[in-house]
């Protein structure tokens, strides 16, 4: 599903490499988390992953795509089979619950038949039936959060990529993110989740790669965050 | 669903750039209707080019004992002349105007200045031959052969005139054609800016839309058809504009010389030809600087 074979990173502005040989693999249905200090390239591995910037070294597989060698106007398609959600929501102040699921859908010419049948049930998915016409002031962080994990399945891609997607929320808020994470991760999408939370990691006892100044320091069947730090 | 989208992305952003779109349109609308009146200029000297082609003379004008003397052009040296030309291969027709004649006409044309015409005698005006050439354009093969001829006084060319004629017109359309350069500039750079202005004000959108796996087309021809609506409706105004200066005061002004034949007029016709041309060159433009816009200033 995805598949890093010794990838660096360097940035134009920096000296120090975001990623430095970096070789991880993922397979359908996993759950992964992705930890290690600030600055140490969780959000850039995830960036790879979107071709959002590509590898100064080595490959990058996702899905059946080579991302090394995939022409410009093939990205699209490869970002059609990936959900993305981060600590901000990014959702569209203007725009309804409803709408900014839809709107993901719309702007990669599905039919409005299939947007009127798929939205609905995913906004159950995701336990915010019933406030599709709220506007996103009008929710909570975490319902918010809900949103944004909405539109990025309402597609039904094959994996979710989620930039610490508990990072503004309070620890009970953020277990039931998890827990809606989980659901979905449990219908066969792969999870790869960056966070900085120990107690999620603790708690979930899931797969866990570390990076530390963009290497990979461990990589964990069934970890935890880590101590002594 | 593709085609409503588009459509309501397109609205939503003229209306949050009102103020843009509006200076767009004016700007866009006052540069196509210099080019439009150009191109109308260009249309008038054609067709007035036209009804000249066949009526331009060459005047061969006698010296004062001749005209005098000779009512009947029946003694040489002009009527030696007169046979000379009527038999030139360059000559189509040739008519012989006396004094008399010559001062009849000198009356008609000036019948609305009598004090004019009381001013004049008859004395002062020559005889002359008036000649039709065959080819209109070459009044200088019957110049060089006849001028300095016994009883040539001299030679008056009326496509001299109609050069300095055409020349002012030709003066007025490239004129028109460089302010409307000038103001296209200012078009473009406009429409190049509102692409800017409308892509950077919907960046988040934009952001999410590549996320999910938009294509190109999908977020870029928002903009696009943004400012190609604007060319479209710059250059109805454009196109309205000369419409009604036509109706307005064009037909006032020209009526005069319409009438006695000087200029032809700018008709209905001449209109339907530039319409097309202003909405196409608009639609092309606008197109073509909102891609590149895009291209060299928005990251996809
Ligand atoms: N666009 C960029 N240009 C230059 N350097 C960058 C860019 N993005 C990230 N970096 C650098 O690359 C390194 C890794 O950054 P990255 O954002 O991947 O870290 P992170 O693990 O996500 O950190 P955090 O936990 O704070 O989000 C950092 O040193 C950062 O300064
Ligand atoms: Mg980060």
């Amino acid at each position: 599903m995805i598949r890093l074979e010794q990838v660096s990173k360097v940035y134009k502005t920096s000296t120090r490499p975001a990623l430095e040989n970096v070789s991880v693999q993922v397979d359908k249905g996993e759950f992964v988390f992705l930890i290690g200090p600030s600055g140490s390239g969780k959000s850039t591995f995830l960036r790879l992953l979107l071709r959002e910037e590509v590898p100064s070294k080595g490959r990058v597989y996702v899905a059946n795509f080579d991302l090394t060698r995939m022409a410009r106007r093939r990205v699209p398609r490869l970002r059609q089979s990936i959900g993305c959600v981060f600590q901000d929501f990014r959702l569209l102040a203007n725009k309804t619950v409803a709408e900014n699921v839809a709107f993901a859908l719309e702007v990669i010419g599905k039919p409005r038949h299939t947007i009127k049948k798929v939205v609905p049930e995913v906004l159950e998915l995701v336990g915010l039936e019933g406030k599709a016409e709220r506007m996103p002031h009008e929710l909570s962080g975490g319902e918010q959060q809900r949103v944004a994990i909405a539109r990025a399945f309402v597609n039904r891609p094959l994996m979710l990529l989620a930039d610490e997607p508990t990072g503004n929320l309070d620890p009970d808020t953020s277990q039931d993110i998890m827990l809606l994470l989980e659901r979905i991760n449990r219908t066969g999408t792969t999870v790869l989740m960056a966070t900085h939370d120990h107690s999620i990691v603790d708690s979930m006892r899931r797969r866990v790669v570390e990076l530390d100044l963009g290497r990979v320091v461990r990589d964990d069947a069934r970890g935890v965050y880590g101590v002594g730090r | 669903m593709r085609a409503s989208f588009v459509f309501s992305e397109v609205v939503t952003g003229l209306r949050r750039n009102i103020t843009m779109t509006i200076a767009m349109i004016i700007t866009t609308a006052i540069s196509l209707l210099l080019l439009g009146g150009g191109l109308l200029v260009v249309r008038m000297i054609d067709n007035t080019k036209e009804l000249y082609q066949d009526k331009v003379e060459v005047n061969i004008y006698l010296t004062n004992d001749v005209s005098a003397s000779d009512k009947d052009c029946k003694a040489d040296p002009c009527r030696g002349l007169r046979s000379q030309l009527e038999s030139d291969p360059a000559v189509e027709r040739v008519e012989f105007e006396n004094r008399d004649q010559a001062y009849e006409r000198f009356k008609r044309i000036f019948e609305a200045q009598p004090e004019l015409v009381k001013l004049a005698r008859p004395e002062a005006l020559p005889s002359s031959f008036n000649v039709r050439l065959k080819d209109p354009d070459r009044p200088e093969v019957i110049i060089q052969t006849y001028k300095g001829k016994a009883g040539v006084d001299s030679i008056g060319d009326q496509s001299q005139f109609l050069d300095r004629f055409f020349s002012a017109l030709n003066g007025v359309r490239n004129a028109t054609f460089f302010i409307a350069g000038v103001m296209a500039v200012a078009a473009l750079l406009l429409i190049s800016n509102t692409v800017q202005l409308s892509a950077f004000t919907r960046r988040t959108e934009v952001g999410i839309m590549r996320l999910v796996g938009a294509t190109r087309w999908y977020t870029q021809l928002p903009f696009l058809l943004e400012a190609v609506v604007t060319g479209i409706i710059g250059a109805l105004v454009a196109i309205a504009m000369l419409v009604g200066a036509k109706l307005a005061f064009l037909d006032d002004v020209l009526a005069q010389p319409i009438k006695s034949g000087v200029v032809k007029s700018v008709e209905a016709g001449d209109l339907a030809f530039v319409s097309p041309i202003l909405l196409l060159i608009a639609i092309g433009v606008s197109a073509f600087t909102g891609y590149v816009t895009l291209r060299l200033y928005v990251r996809t």
